[in-house]
Order: C-alpha cells, then structure tokens, then sequence
C-alpha cells in the first residue's frame, strides 16, 4: 500500500461539485462584508468619513479602525527572529484597519457589513478618506538611502532586520582562490494566486456561546488558539475548519490576515453570521507576495573547480510588516549552500521595509533565491575555468558518507543547518541521461544551430530543506463497524492528504484503503498541531500517522491475543482481522475487537483505555534534505523571442516515496509556477507603488500551452529522521527552474556571450538583455 | 427594479427575481444553490466558472443572470452531482489525477465537454488549445491533458453517461 499508486479519494466530490469551499457555506441570515481599501502606498490618514455609507441601503455595520475600540490590536509575530550570530529585528505588525497613516496600496481602511456583497461594495463606494500621500518606497535597493521615506518613522530607517552568518572563514578562502567570480543578481516579486482567492465565513452560535469559522486557510488550529485568545474566549468556545482549500502554496499560511480576525469579531459583536470572499483584485494587492531580492555575491574557486568559499550579500524586499519574521531570507541564506561541499560561507542581509503588501513565504519560500544565486555562480566560473558545468558540480557534491552533514548555520527551523542524508550523483547522472546531455551537446545541438534553431540546454541541482518541525499529530480509531478513522491538524490544498494517510493506515492495519476515512483540518476533530506549509505534510503529519495506527495497530493485537489465547507476536493483522500467523481459521475482526474495546457493562482492568483508538505525535529533531536535478532544452524564436520548451527532465529524490501518481503531480504542479516565476510573472509596480498588473489579463499565469510535458525520474534516499524515510517533496518543482532557464539560455545565446542576472524574464526582457550583450560584443 | 427570470438549469425549471446586475455566476451558486460552479477571477480569464447556455461554454463571472432568461444552463452537477455515479468525463480526470484542490476543475469539465462532442479523438496539441482558456495552478496540465486523452477513449467505446461508466470511482471516502 505504501509506495502505490493509488487514485485518490477526495476526487469523487471534487469532481462532481460536492466539496464544501469556503464561500460554498451558506448561512439563513448571513451577512456579506467588503472592505473599503488604501489607494495609496503610503499615505496619512487625514480623516475618514463613513456617514454616507453607513446610509445607503442594506448596510448593517461600518467599522473604522477607531469603531474597533480595544480589539484594534497589531497582529502577533507569528516566527520569532532566529538565534543566529548576529540579529537586529524591527519588529513592525499591522493593526486590523489602517489609523494614521497608509502603508500599501489594499490596505484595509474601512470594514462595512451589508445584506449582500453587492450592496457592501456600494456602500464602501461612499467611504469618503482624505489622505496626505507620502513619497512611497518602492524598490529595495533605494529603502536604506539616507532620504529615503520611513515606513515606519519610530523605526529611523527602513530597517526590518539585518543578519549575518558565517561558516569558516570566506576571507581566507578568497586570499587562496585562484579565481574570484562576482555578480549582481536580481529576482524580483511574483505572487502565488491560488485560483481560490482567501475567505472566511464565521457564525457565531449566542446561547451555545460558540463560534465556528470557516477559513481558506493553512493553518486552522493556530487560527483558533490566536482567534480565542483576541476574542476572549477560551480555545474550546472556538472551532475553525479549513474546508476544502483552492490552492494555497504558502500565502494561506500568514496569520493574521486582517480580515480573518475582523469577521468573527463582527459576527460576534452582530450576533449575525458573516462572510467575506475576497476579490481576484483585493488578491493582488492584499494577499502575500514573495521573491523580491537583490544580490551581491562572489565565489572563491580553485583552477581545478574546488569551491573555497562563497560571499553573499543582500537586500530583502519585506514589505510594509514583518509578522512573518525572516524565514524567507532565512531559506535563502540555507539554500544557497545546495549539495555542494562550501569549507567558508560568509552571508548577510537586510530585510528592508517598503510601500508594498508583506512578503511571506510562497512555494519554494527563499529557496528559489539562493539556488539561483549559487547555480549562476557555478555556471560562470565553469566557463571562466573552461570546465564543464555539470564536471564542475560534479567535483563539489558532498558525498554519500559525509552525512549527516553539519553547514553550522542557523536553519529557518532554528536548528544548525543539517543534511540528514543525500546521495546526489545518482541524481545528476539520472538527470543527465534522461535528458540527453552528451548526444545534445555533441550532435543535436550543433546540428540543429546548424540548420538556424536558436536552441539551448539547461541542467542545475538543488537541495531543499523539507519537513521542519515542530511537530504533528493523528488520532486513528477503528470503529465498531470496522472502518478506520484517520484525523489530523494538517489541512489539505490539494496535496491528496485524503489518500496518503489513508495509505499508511491501510498499510499499519491492514485494511482495504476504502475502509478508512480521513479528517483534516477542522479542529473539532483535532486541535493539536500547525499546518501544512514546508513540504511536511507527508514527512511530519504522515510520520503521526504511522505512528498512531502502530499503536492501535499493538492494541487489537494485544485484544486478539487475549481472546484467542496466543501470544501478541503471533498475531498479524490482514483484510480486517486479526488472526494467528499459520492459523487460517483463527481470526477475529477488528470491527469485533472495537466493540468489546468499547464495553456498555461489566469491569476492565485497572489502566484500560476504551476504544480501539490512540493518539500519536511525531517531531523531527530537524528537517529532512531533499534533492533534485532539473533538466530542460528550450528553443527561442528569434522573432519574437517567446520560448518554447522542447524537453522537460526532473529528477527527484524525496526518500521513500509514498505515491507515486500524487508525487508527480506535485511535481509537475511546481514546475508549471516555476516557469511561471522564470519567463511570465513579475509583479509590476510604478515609482508610487501602485501596482499596474493586478489582473489576470496582465499578470501571465502559464497555460496548457506553456508548460511542457515533464518527465519525471526518482531516487530514493531514505531519511533517517522518521520511521518510513520520507522527505518532503511540494515545493522541488518550483525551487530550481529560474537558473534552468537562465542557463539553457545563455546556452542558446552563447555566440554572443548572453549571461543572464535576473529572474523573472518575459520574451520582451529576454530581449534587452540579448541586445545588451550583441551591443557590449 | 427586480426582472423575472425563468431558466433551466441541468433539466430542472427555476423562476426568480433578480437584480439586472446579478451575475450568473452568484445566481447559480447563491440562488439555486449550485456550488459546484466556481469563481476565480470574476473577470474571464481563469474559466472556473465556465458553465454550459444552450450547450456552449461560457464564463458565467461575465454572464448576467438576466441574460440566461428562457434559456438552458448546464452546470458540473448536471455532468454528475452524485460521487458515487460520475460521468466518464469526471472518472477520467479520477484515474488520470487530473486534479489536486479541484477548484478549477468543474470549469475544466464543462470546456472539455462539448469540446468531446466535437472531436472524440483529439491530438495532445489540440487538446492543449482547447484548455488554454481554463487556468490550473496546481497540476502544470498534464495529468489534465492525461485525463482528456482517457475521457476521450471512453467517448469512442461508447461511454457517455454516468450509468455505462463502471468505475469504482467513490469507493472510498472521506469523514
């Protein structure tokens, strides 16, 4: 059961439109909100008028931030800043509705409640706010001048944090290297846009004095600890379900979004259910980005491609808040390092506050930045030493015997930075081979340049840090009718939790898959964990999983043995029985031994626990490294230098893998936002920072005529960190596709020198930068 | 001014009052009830919401409710509302994983639909075109392009309806 490829069980309701979403929850009497929003990126507050729209028809409620009394709160620091070396952290969250002064464009300014939504937007329409605009900080590499604007004036600059890490000695390294490389190199802002926008829907129940939400969010239990602590209320007064979720990929994990600790306090405050929906524009401007940083780096190299050390230094794009703390450029600082063998690593950043809505993390989370930074360095000193790419990676692998493998910087799960394990040539090899490398380079390419094909081949590694702490949970019972209950924390966007886990308990307790049925992500089932983001759903969540099943897996054994007279090792578990190994006709059922676990009369022994159920939790010392090559040829048209991919190779080593249809999926879904975030998407924003692609005409998400078919290739390295050896796998395919393109480019550009600094590109971008480097020729 | 609109939606009759401005996307999900139609956008790009007037697909984000008047409308529950009994087109998309949080995919479906009726035996490159209106954010396509391969393979052995698809699609569930 563990490693099949099994169909999964949600679909039949995904497919026939019978999951619940969010804005699926219907309430008799519900109320619809809007929110009436900055148009400014920075801005005072001169005055707030609200009297019109409180007259306009259907309106219940309008709330400005001083309606909101002693509720108005600054969200809390949801990741505190990590033990490293060296740490300032201007801590700087934001206040439900704005008082005083603007900050990003999609600010919320005003909360009105209405009959419906459409009667809710009218009324925001005659929201009158006068405001003072303010010079706006907009690009990173301006926030720290000495004029610069303060976003935060008690800060005295546009300082978020500042970090320094180091490993070894990089002053060293680049005394004795024979070659030093250095580059700028830029990755700008992009954003995730799941296709379900953010919701939150919250009844109030007066004489139960309970309050249900429904929130298209990452993390429910957190929500509901954080919702019952603002609101007064105790954690059991409060159940939060993250229903079927659209798409999250990081964004639906930032907490608290204004709006979700505003709705449940107005539908509190108005005994009256509510719901507010977000907009695919208020997603724009009001939902997380991410990327959005600018690189100093060198690497110090000796002439036969030994890596001595390596030098960053950078600016992060933060935002006008850092509630989410630094665990972006934290990620990027870490994953930098990739499967290479780095003795001296000196990097530094600057997290610097803007006039744009927050960065927190979106797939890939940081590591995108990091891998493009040191799979660009390796490219150019390769051609600078006149050695082979992929030799060059090649001769700087860790290898297989030196894990686990200590990088003794700060992680972003505040652990030194470990490799649990890793074996990387096979993956290079693979990669390498599945895509044709040698017979490209020697004869296809050649020929196919020869007949005027503007052509190139690409091939880069990465390593990501998967499954972190701090932990999960699974309470796994087997009911009286013989079914199987699974309920965990972790809710699900689509990652096919549903299935997964039920293959694990399948698989512990040896039952059909149809026998067990799975929960996630409503806290009336389960109250114990954090949420799904860092690749963990399987690694953390699934470990509990298989952790608990093995315990109710020791009880119906124990129960067997008792009824049947043998000992516990003699009993197995199979088709829904217990039964004696060797022994065909002795069995008993489980949905037996649940019923006499559950007794209505009669004494059990002292210590009996009822039911044939248990609890388990699973924290991993640390994460789990994983590891991948991507692999790519790609044809330019010299016309209009759109880029079509002809190959697409990924091969992928998370361990022991679980499913291998849900895994590829996962896969292709990155590497589709990979090429997303490499050659279509970038958020555009002018000098005032209003952002001038906030729609789906103008801000490109790749179509079934962009992404390629992908082939898909895996190794499988087990981790030592959890009973089934897994590691995460949701984030590989986006991580690495940036350098992929930037290096298959160069490839086809490489009669004129092209060598590309920055991500994202677009067919207009690619261009400049080829006419720069015909020009400089 | 409320307008009297009459439609039918997958063979049932409605009749209801409406603002001119509803749009029919939110009349089919929040008068009727229909919640399998989806919005993404609400500006006609990502195609979630694309629903079946008179047996061609249109976005129903950029459809006025008054606009569907005296016509009919299919939606995914009219494909299968039933996860037990799905139509050959929704168990392909099953056996292929063509979906992950399936909130794109009841668009999908009701492209892909009359797209079928069309062309049973489509190249992967038309398949590709005939779903470059609808986005998907989780799959990168392919096991989308997968599943229409396979729904239309069921289309040409004669599979049509819900009833002659024997998979075992439901078989298992969920709490």
């Amino acid at each position: 059961m563990i490693g099949a490829r099994v169909k999964r069980n949600e679909d039949p309701r995904l497919l026939t439109g019978q999951a619940l979403f969010v804005d699926d929850v219907h309430i008799p009497g519900m109320l619809h909100v809007a929110f009436k929003r900055s148009d400014y990126a920075h801005a005072r507050l001169l005055s707030v008028d609200v009297a019109g729209a409180r007259e306009m028809p259907g309106v219940v409620a309008v709330y400005t931030a001083e309606d909101l009394g002693d509720y108005w709160q600054p969200s809390p620091l949801l990741v505190p800043p990590p033990p490293a070396q060296y740490v300032v952290f201007n801590q700087r969250t934001a206040g439900q509705l704005a008082r005083d002064k603007v900050r990003y464009v999609g600010e919320p300014v005003v909360m009105i409640v209405a009959e419906s939504r459409y009667l809710a937007e009218d009324a925001a329409d005659a929201v009158v706010v006068e405001y003072e605009p303010l010079d706006a900080v907009v690009r990173v590499e301006v926030g720290l001048d000495e004029d610069a604007p303060l976003v935060h004036e008690d800060v005295g600059s546009n300082l978020a944090a500042h970090v320094i890490q180091t490993k070894g000695d990089y002053a060293s390294a680049r005394a004795n290297a024979d070659l030093v490389v250095s580059r700028h190199f830029e990755y700008d802002r992009g954003t995730a846009a799941p296709i379900e926008t953010r919701g939150v829907v919250a009844q109030w129940d007066q004489l139960a004095r309970h309050l249900t939400v429904w929130d298209s969010t990452q993390a429910p239990i957190p929500i509901r600890n954080g919702l019952a602590g603002m609101l007064g209320l105790s954690e059991r007064q409060v159940r939060v379900v993250a229903p079927f979720v659209g798409g999250g990929f990081g964004p639906k994990i930032m907490m608290f979004y204004p709006e979700e600790t505003l709705v449940p306090w107005a539908a509190i405050k108005l005994n009256r259910p509510l719901k507010w929906i977000e907009d695919r524009l208020e997603n724009f401007v009001a939902m997380t980005h991410e990327r959005g940083q600018v690189h100093e780096a060198e690497l110090a190299i000796t002439k036969d491609g030994k890596i001595l050390g390596i030098k960053d230094v950078f600016l992060h794009d933060n935002g006008a808040y850092d509630p989410y703390g630094l665990t972006v450029p934290l990620n990027t600082q870490t994953h930098l390092l990739g499967p290479y063998i780095v003795p001296h690593y000196y990097t530094e950043f600057k997290a610097v506050f803007t006039n744009k809505i927050i960065v927190t993390p979106y797939r890939g989370a940081g590591r995108q930045h990091g891998v493009f930074v040191i799979e660009r360095l390796l490219d150019a000193a390769a051609k600078e030493l006149g050695i082979d790419p992929l030799e060059l990676r090649r001769r700087n692998f860790i290898h297989p015997d030196q894990f686990p493998y200590n990088n003794v910087i700060i992680a972003q799960d505040f652990t030194s930075l470990t490799y649990d394990s890793g074996n990387y040539e096979p993956v290079l090899d693979r990669a390498k081979a599945m895509i044709g490398w040698d017979e490209f380079r020697a004869v296809e390419g050649p020929r196919l340049r020869a007949e005027g094909k503007r052509i190139g081949i690409g091939l880069v590694m990465y390593v990501e840090g998967t499954g972190i702490g701090p932990y999960e949970g699974a309470r796994i019972q087997v009911e009286p009718t013989g079914k199987v209950t699974v309920v965990t924390g972790v809710g699900t966007q689509g990652q096919g939790h549903y299935t997964v886990f039920a293959q694990i308990a399948a698989h512990m307790l040896g039952v059909p898959l149809e026998d067990v049925l799975v929960s996630t992500g409503d806290t009336g089932q389960f109250n114990w964990g954090t949420g799904t983001f860092a690749s963990r759903g399987a690694t953390v969540a699934g470990s509990a999983v298989h952790a608990a099943a093995g315990m109710v897996a020791e009880k119906a054994k124990r129960l067997a043995a008792e009824m049947m007279e043998a000992a516990d090792e003699d009993i197995e578990l199979q088709g829904g029985y217990a039964q004696v190994k060797g022994m065909p006709g002795a069995r008993v059922s489980l949905s037996e031994l649940a019923a006499r676990a559950n007794p209505l009369r009669g004494a059990v022994k002292p210590g009996t626990e009822p039911g044939l159920e248990a609890t388990a939790y699973f924290g991993p010392p640390m994460q789990a490294t994983a590891c991948g090559a991507h692999a790519i040829i790609l044809e330019v048209d010299d016309e209009t230098f759109d880029v079509k991919v002809q190959r697409y190779v990924v091969v992928h080593d998370c361990g022991t893998v679980l499913n291998p249809l849900i895994l590829e999926g996962q896969v292709h879904g990155g590497v589709a936002q990979g090429i997303g975030n490499a050659f279509f998407e970038q958020l555009a924003y002018d000098e005032s920072g209003q952002l001038l692609n906030a729609s789906f005409m103008d801000y490109l998400l790749p179509t079934s005529t962009d992404v390629p078919r992908i082939e898909v290739g895996h190794e499988e390295t087990p981790s030592p960190l959890n009973p089934m050896g897994v590691k995460g796998a949701g984030e590989a395919g986006a991580i690495p596709v940036g350098p992929l393109y930037a290096q298959a480019l160069d490839n086809a550009f490489e009669d004129i020198g092209l060598e590309i600094r920055e991500i994202p590109l677009s067919p207009s971008k690619l261009w400049e930068l080829v006419e720069g480097a015909r020009k400089r020729r | 001014m409320d307008h009297v609109v009459d439609v039918e939606v997958n063979g049932r009759g409605y009749t209801r009052d409406v603002e001119a401005r509803l749009l029919l996307s939110d009349f089919l999900r929040h008068e009727l009830g229909l919640t399998g139609t989806h919005v993404g956008c609400e500006h006609g790009v990502c195609g979630a919401c694309t629903v079946l007037l008179d047996g061609v697909p249109v976005r129903s984000c950029l459809t006025f409710a008054v606009q569907a008047a005296g016509r009919s409308i299919m939606t995914v529950e009219g494909l299968s509302g039933d996860p037990d009994d799905l139509h050959p087109l929704q168990s392909a998309f099953h056996e292929a994983h063509g979906l992950q949080c399936g909130f794109c995919t009841p668009g999908f479906l009701m492209t892909l639909l009359p797209f079928l009726e069309e062309n049973d035996d489509p190249t992967e490159q038309e398949i590709r075109l005939a779903l470059s209106g609808n986005i998907c954010r989780c799959t990168g396509y392919q096991h989308i392009v997968d599943a229409v391969k396979l729904a239309a393979a069921k289309r040409r052995a004669g599979l049509t309806t819900p009833a002659q698809e024997e998979d075992v699609a439901g078989e298992a569930g969920m709490l």
